[in-house]
């Protein structure tokens, strides 16, 4: 069972509450992209991925990213129990999408840098530091169904 | 791992604009991956780690000039050479666990994206990425 402190809880509620799902979405899932081309592997149909500008004005990455921003959203209203909330995304990654979990936590750094981008100052090191641990449990709860 | 020529000229470009503020990059870094990642605290256990202490902003001003410099001599032999100390000296004396690079690295690209917002673009961001990690690979380069 994960604890949460109030402090990580309230953090959490209120940065996804400042978020644009379709534009973070779009830029950290084209970042990812970007930034570790072998994660372009699971995109095949997405068309041109040749360089930064094509992949960040694909209109496909952009829908994508949306999904996976709103794939987060269910973690955000269920921070008690993500393993559950996850365990059919969970299959779905490992049994149809064949994703390397290793890549989860590349695109929870690129969300993480594009929230940053985004929060600016507020983004202090205690910010970061919930954020990112809210990422790695989701993280841990989509490889929960790897064997 | 390869750095086109305009990627590289994007890299000097970047890091010249942070070096007159390089105290206050570096201690943020330190401090968001001491903050993030508890367990690298554990290099520094002897000294002040609170936010903007004077080790703090000593070491992070040390390690911003350091990868700073860096950005003229990528794809030159001077690169290595130039890093021999720092790298004996991550090997022998500081003995830091290799996976430790990649966690400042990370909290470095985040302080970035703080400090420069919608100017450190995703081409930026990979040219930084991948100039972080070369850099780090010299570094652990002696560990073993």
């Amino acid at each position: 069972m994960v604890e949460w402190t109030d402090f990580e809880r309230a953090t959490i509620q209120n940065i996804f509450s400042k978020l644009d799902y379709e534009s973070v979405g779009h830029n950290a899932l084209g970042r990812c992209l970007v930034v570790y081309p072998w994660t372009q592997r699971y995109f095949g149909k997405f068309g041109n991925l040749y360089n930064a500008a094509a992949i960040m004005g694909n209109p496909m990455v952009a829908a994508h990213g949306a999904v996976v921003l709103h794939g987060l959203d269910r973690a955000v209203k269920n921070m008690d129990d993500i393993k559950a909330t996850y365990a059919e995304l969970s299959v779905l990654h490992s049994e149809k999408l064949h994703v390397d979990p290793d890549n989860f936590r590349l695109l929870a750094d690129c969300l993480t840098i594009v929230v940053a981008a985004k929060l600016g100052a507020s983004f202090t090191a205690d910010v970061q530091a919930a954020f990112q641990k809210f990422l790695a449990v989701v993280a841990s709860a989509l490889r929960r169904q790897y064997h | 791992m390869m750095l086109s020529a305009r990627e590289r000229e994007l890299l000097i470009e970047l890091w010249d604009r942070l070096t007159p503020v390089a105290e206050d990059i570096g201690s943020e870094a330190l401090l968001r991956m001491f903050s993030t990642f508890p367990k690298t605290k554990t290099y520094f256990a002897h000294l002040d780690l609170s936010a903007r202490s004077e080790a703090l902003c000593a070491i992070g001003k040390r390690v911003v000039l350091a990868i700073a410099d860096g950005t003229r001599h990528i794809g030159t032999a001077q690169f290595t050479s130039n890093l021999s100390y720092l790298s004996r000296f991550h090997a022998y004396q500081l003995r830091i666990h290799p996976t430790n690079f990649k966690l400042f690295n990370h909290c470095l690209l985040v302080t970035l994206a703080c400090y420069l917002g919608e100017e450190f673009s995703p081409r930026v961001h990979a040219a930084t990425d991948k100039y972080l990690s070369a850099y780090s690979a010299v570094l652990a380069e002696k560990f073993r």
